[in-house]
C-alpha cells in the first residue's frame, strides 16, 4: 500500500490523532493487513508514537500484522453457535485447510479466524467467508462451502 | 425534499406523505436484515421486482424492503399488506406463484405459510403466528413497517413527532422528569435508571457535553441492537436527539461494531437524510434554541470489553479500550474528560415512545422495578429462533414455550442462559420466574443485553462454563490481575475437568478464584466473569461431580469423555459411516456389521451424524467401557426380509 493512499485516508479524517483506530480500520479493510511501513507512515502523519499504534493494532481483533490469504474464513464461536455445534464446524475447517485460528496456509488461499459473535444467532452454526454468511452448517455443508473457493 | 423549518412544516410534510399513500393498496414487504440476506433475501427481492413487472402488477402493488422481522429462523420472510399474509423461507423460485396466486387468484400459497410444529395447524396472517402473537412489539414494531433508508416511511408512522414535542412543548428538565417517571432502565445490561444518568450529565459543570450510542453489541448470542440499527436507525437517532436536548449536548457519537456493516450503512443514510431535512445540524426544526447537533460514527475494531462504557470512551479517543476506574463516572468526566452520557441502542430507541405516549403509559407495562418491554434474542435449542419483544414481567416459561414453541426434536429442556458471558444459567425449576432486572439477578443470572440461549439435555453445563470463561479470558483487557490471571487459571482447571482430568479440590479452588475476581476486578467484565461458573455449579453440581469423580459427561458432549460405538443389533451395514469416517476407524463391508476401532477413532462424531435415524445404530457412551466388538463370525447380516 503506497503512502499516497494512506495520506488520503488520513486526510479523510482531517489528520486527527483520535481517528487512529478508524484510519487503521480503513487500511486493514483495503489491504487486508497492516504492514510495518504503513504503521510508520500513520505514526508520522498523526504524530502518534509507533509503540502506541502497535498497542492498538494488537489490542483490537480486527487488525492483522501479517498478510492474509485470499479468502478470510471467520467461524462464529458465539454461544448460540456453540450449543449448535460450532466447534465441529471449526474442526472440519481445520482438517480441510490444515491451519488453525490465526493462521494462513502456505498457498495464501485461506486465513482462519474465530469470532465471538457475528449476530446471526438464528442461523447457527455460522461461518463467514469474505463477508458472505453461510448458516445452519452441517459437517458436509461446511466441506462443500469450502470447496467452492479457489 | 425541502428543509423542515418548523413543527407545522413537519406535520404538513407528514400529511403530504400520508395523502399519497393508500392504506388499502397491496404492498409486499420483504425482510432484508442480515440473517435474511444470508438466506437469500437479495435474490428474492430481484425476483419480486421482475415478477410484478412481467405479471403486469407494476403500479398496482408496492414493494418495500424492510428491516428484520425477528423470525430469523424462517427467513426470508414476505408479508403482504393489508391482509398481512405471511410467507416464510421464500426462495426466488416461489415468487412467480406468490404473485400470481395472491394477487391474481386472491388465494394464499398454502405451502409457504407457517405451520405450528406442535399442533400442525396452518396460520395465514403474521400477527396470528404464535411467535408474534404473544409479543408486545413497541420498540421493534416499526422494523417491519419501514424501509430503513426511507425517512418518508419513518415520517409516515409518526417519526420525529417526539422530537418536535420535546423541543417545542417541553423544557429539558421536563424531558428528564418524564424519562425518570417512566422508570426507563438501561437496556445494555446494568439496568441503571436512564433518567438519573441524564440528570447527572445535565447537572455536571461544563459547556461541552457529549451523548453516545453504544452499539458495540458484543454479548455472544445477542443481536437485537444490530437489528434495531439496521431496521430503524431513525428511531435511535430521534432518541439520541431528545437526550441531547435534555442534557444540553451538542455533539454525539455512534459507536458501532465493524462486524455490523449493514447497520453502519443504514445509519449513514439516516444521518444524511436527517441533515438534509434540518432534523440534524444547526437550528433543528427551526427551534430557535441554541441547539445544533453534530453526530459522528465510530467503528469498533473488535474488542468485547469496549461495550463497557469507560473502555468505549477510551476507544472513541483513539486509544486501546481499557476500562478506567469509576468514579468519576462518565456523566461527570467522560469523553476527553467532559460530561458524557452513554446509553445502549435499545435504551435510546425507547425514548421517543416515552415522549410520545407519556411516562404513565410506558410505566403501565412491566413489573414494579422494571418498566416497558425488552427485546430478547431467543436462540440455541429452540423451535422458533429469533428476536422477541416482551413486556417485562412475563415468565421465562411463556417466552420459551408460548413464543419459542419449545425444544426441537422432542428433547428435554435443561437450562436457559441469559445475560451474556456475565450472566448465568437458569434451570427448569425456575422457569416460572418473571423477567426483569432484579428478578433475573435473584435467579442467579442477569438481564444483560438480552441474549437468551436455550440449552437442552445434550448441552454439558461444565462445558458451558468452560466456554464462557474461555471467552472472557480471551477478552480480558489485561489491565488488572484478578481478571487476567484468575480467569486463566479457572480456564485451565475447567479445561482439565472437561478432559476427564479433574481432581479433588478443583471445585473449591474455582470458587476461591471466583471470589477474588468478583471482589477485586476493576470493571464489570472481571467482576461478573465467574457468574457462568457459579450459576452452573449452583444448579448443576452433579454434572461437575460426574466429570471429576466418574470421568463421565452426563450430556454426552465432552469429546474426551465419550466414545462412539455401533450397536451390532441395529447396524444394517449401509456403509455410510464407513465412507464418512475421516480417520478410517470403521471396519466393515456390505452385509457385515461395522465396528469402530477405538484406537483410531478421533471422536469427530461424523458416524453419529450420518447414521440414518431409522437405524440409529451409532451410540455415544460415557463413563462406561465400550462393549467388546462382535466376533468376526457373527458379523454377517442376512437380509432375507429386505426386498430387492
Amino acid at each position: 500500500m503506497d503512502n499516497d493512499r494512506i495520506d488520503q485516508i488520513i486526510d479523510g479524517h482531517d489528520g486527527e490523532a483520535s481517528a487512529l483506530i478508524q484510519v487503521l480500520l480503513e487500511i486493514q479493510s483495503e489491504h487486508h493487513w497492516l504492514p510495518k511501513e504503513a504503521l510508520e507512515r500513520v505514526s508520522e502523519r498523526l504524530d502518534v508514537p509507533l509503540g502506541r499504534i502497535q498497542h492498538i493494532a494488537t489490542f483490537y481483533k480486527a487488525f492483522s500484522l501479517v498478510p492474509k490469504g485470499r479468502h478470510e474464513v471467520h467461524i462464529c464461536m458465539g454461544t448460540a453457535c456453540h450449543v449448535r455445534g460450532a466447534s465441529r464446524v471449526l474442526d472440519t475447517v481445520q482438517d480441510l485447510t490444515g491451519i488453525r485460528p490465526g493462521e494462513t496456509d502456505l498457498d495464501m488461499k485461506f486465513s482462519l479466524e474465530t469470532v465471538n459473535c457475528l449476530g446471526c444467532c438464528a442461523l447457527g452454526p455460522v461461518m463467514e467467508i469474505n463477508g458472505k454468511t453461510h448458516g445452519k452448517l452441517s459437517i458436509a455443508e461446511t466441506e462443500d462451502v469450502l470447496k467452492g473457493y479457489d | 425534499m425541502p428543509r423542515i423549518e418548523s413543527p407545522a412544516d413537519l406535520e404538513t410534510l407528514r400529511k403530504d406523505i400520508l395523502s399519497k399513500r393508500d392504506a388499502e393498496k397491496r404492498c409486499i414487504t420483504l425482510c432484508s436484515g442480515t440473517a435474511c440476506h444470508a438466506t437469500g433475501s437479495k435474490e428474492v427481492a430481484a425476483a419480486i421486482e421482475r415478477e410484478t413487472e412481467t405479471q403486469g402488477f407494476t403500479g398496482k402493488v408496492d414493494f418495500r424492503r424492510t428491516g428484520c422481522h425477528g423470525f430469523c429462523e424462517k427467513g426470508p420472510i414476505i408479508v403482504i399488506h393489508p391482509e398481512e399474509i405471511c410467507y416464510l423461507q421464500v426462495t426466488p423460485e416461489d415468487v412467480p406463484e406468490i404473485i400470481s396466486q395472491t394477487f391474481g387468484e386472491k388465494k394464499a400459497v398454502d405451502r409457504l405459510l407457517y405451520v405450528d410444529a406442535n399442533t400442525g395447524e396452518q396460520v395465514t396472517r403474521e400477527p396470528d403466528i404464535p411467535f408474534y402473537k404473544n409479543q408486545e412489539r413497541l420498540v421493534f414494531g416499526p422494523n417491519k413497517l419501514i424501509n430503513p433508508t426511507s425517512v418518508e416511511d419513518y415520517l409516515a408512522i409518526g417519526g420525529y413527532r417526539a422530537l418536535s414535542k420535546a423541543l417545542f412543548e417541553m423544557t429539558p428538565e421536563q424531558v428528564i422528569e418524564e424519562v425518570q417517571q417512566a422508570k426507563l432502565r438501561g437496556r445494555g445490561g446494568a439496568g441503571f435508571p436512564a433518567g438519573k444518568k441524564w440528570e447527572l450529565a445535565r447537572r455536571a459543570p461544563g459547556d461541552i457535553k457529549y451523548v453516545v450510542v453504544n452499539c458495540d453489541e458484543g454479548d455472544p448470542g445477542a443481536y437485537m441492537d444490530r437489528s434495531l440499527m439496521e431496521g430503524n436507525p431513525f428511531g435511535v437517532l430521534e432518541g439520541l436527539l431528545i437526550g441531547a436536548y435534555a442534557i444540553g449536548s451538542h455533539e454525539g457519537y455512534f459507536y458501532v461494531r465493524q462486524e455490523y456493516p449493514l447497520a453502519l450503512e443504514n445509519l449513514g443514510v439516516a444521518i444524511e437524510h436527517a441533515k438534509e431535512h434540518g432534523l440534524l445540524g444547526k437550528d433543528i426544526l427551526g427551534s430557535g434554541f441554541d441547539f445544533d447537533f453534530d453526530v459522528k460514527v465510530h467503528r469498533g475494531a473488535g474488542a468485547f470489553v469496549c461495550g463497557e462504557e469507560t473502555a468505549l470512551l477510551m476507544s472513541l479517543e483513539g486509544k486501546a479500550g481499557e476500562p478506567r476506574p469509576r468514579p468519576p463516572y462518565p456523566a461527570v468526566r467522560g469523553l476527553w474528560d467532559r460530561p458524557t452520557n452513554i446509553n445502549n441502542v435499545e435504551t435510546w430507541a425507547n425514548v421517543p415512545l416515552i415522549i410520545n405516549g407519556g411516562a404513565e403509559a410506558f410505566a403501565a407495562i412491566g413489573t414494579e422495578e422494571s418498566k416497558g418491554t425488552k427485546i430478547f434474542s431467543l436462540v440455541g435449542k429452540i423451535n422458533n429462533t429469533g428476536l422477541v419483544e416482551v413486556p417485562m414481567g412475563i415468565t421465562l416459561r411463556d417466552i420459551i414455550y408460548k413464543i419459542g414453541g419449545g425444544i426441537p426434536g422432542g428433547k428435554k429442556f435443561k437450562a436457559v442462559q441469559t445475560g451474556g458471558p456475565s450472566g448465568g444459567c437458569i434451570p427448569e425449576e425456575l422457569l416460572d420466574s418473571e423477567v426483569g432486572f432484579d428478578e433475573l439477578t435473584r435467579a442467579g443470572s442477569m438481564m444483560g443485553s438480552g441474549g437468551m440461549i436455550v440449552m437442552d439435555e445434550d448441552t454439558c453445563m461444565v462445558d458451558v462454563a468452560r466456554y464462557f470463561i474461555d471467552f472472557l479470558t480471551d477478552e480480558s483487557c489485561g489491565k488488572c490481575l484478578p481478571c487476567r490471571e484468575g480467569l486463566r487459571q479457572m480456564h485451565k482447571i475447567l479445561n482439565r475437568i472437561t478432559k476427564g482430568q479433574g481432581e479433588e479440590g478443583d471445585l473449591e479452588l474455582l470458587e476461591e478464584l471466583s471470589e477474588t475476581a468478583v471482589e477485586a476486578s476493576l470493571c464489570a467484565l472481571g467482576k461478573t466473569a465467574p457468574n457462568p461458573f457459579r450459576s452452573t455449579l449452583r444448579y448443576f453440581r452433579d454434572e461437575y461431580e460426574a466429570h471429576i469423580h466418574e470421568k463421565m459427561c452426563p450430556a454426552l458432549s465432552c469429546k474426551d469423555l465419550i466414545s462412539y460405538y455401533i450397536d451390532p443389533a441395529k447396524c444394517q451395514a449401509c456403509m455410510l459411516c464407513l465412507k464418512k469416517c475421516p480417520a478410517d476407524a470403521i471396519d466393515g463391508a456390505k452385509k457385515t456389521i461395522h465396528i469402530i476401532d477405538q484406537e483410531k477413532c478421533t471422536n469427530c462424531g461424523n458416524c453419529f451424524e450420518v447414521c440414518p435415524s431409522r437405524f440409529g445404530a451409532v451410540k455415544k457412551i460415557s463413563g462406561e467401557a465400550v462393549p467388546a466388538p462382535v466376533p468376526q463370525k457373527e458379523r454377517a447380516i442376512s437380509k432375507a426380509s429386505k426386498s430387492k
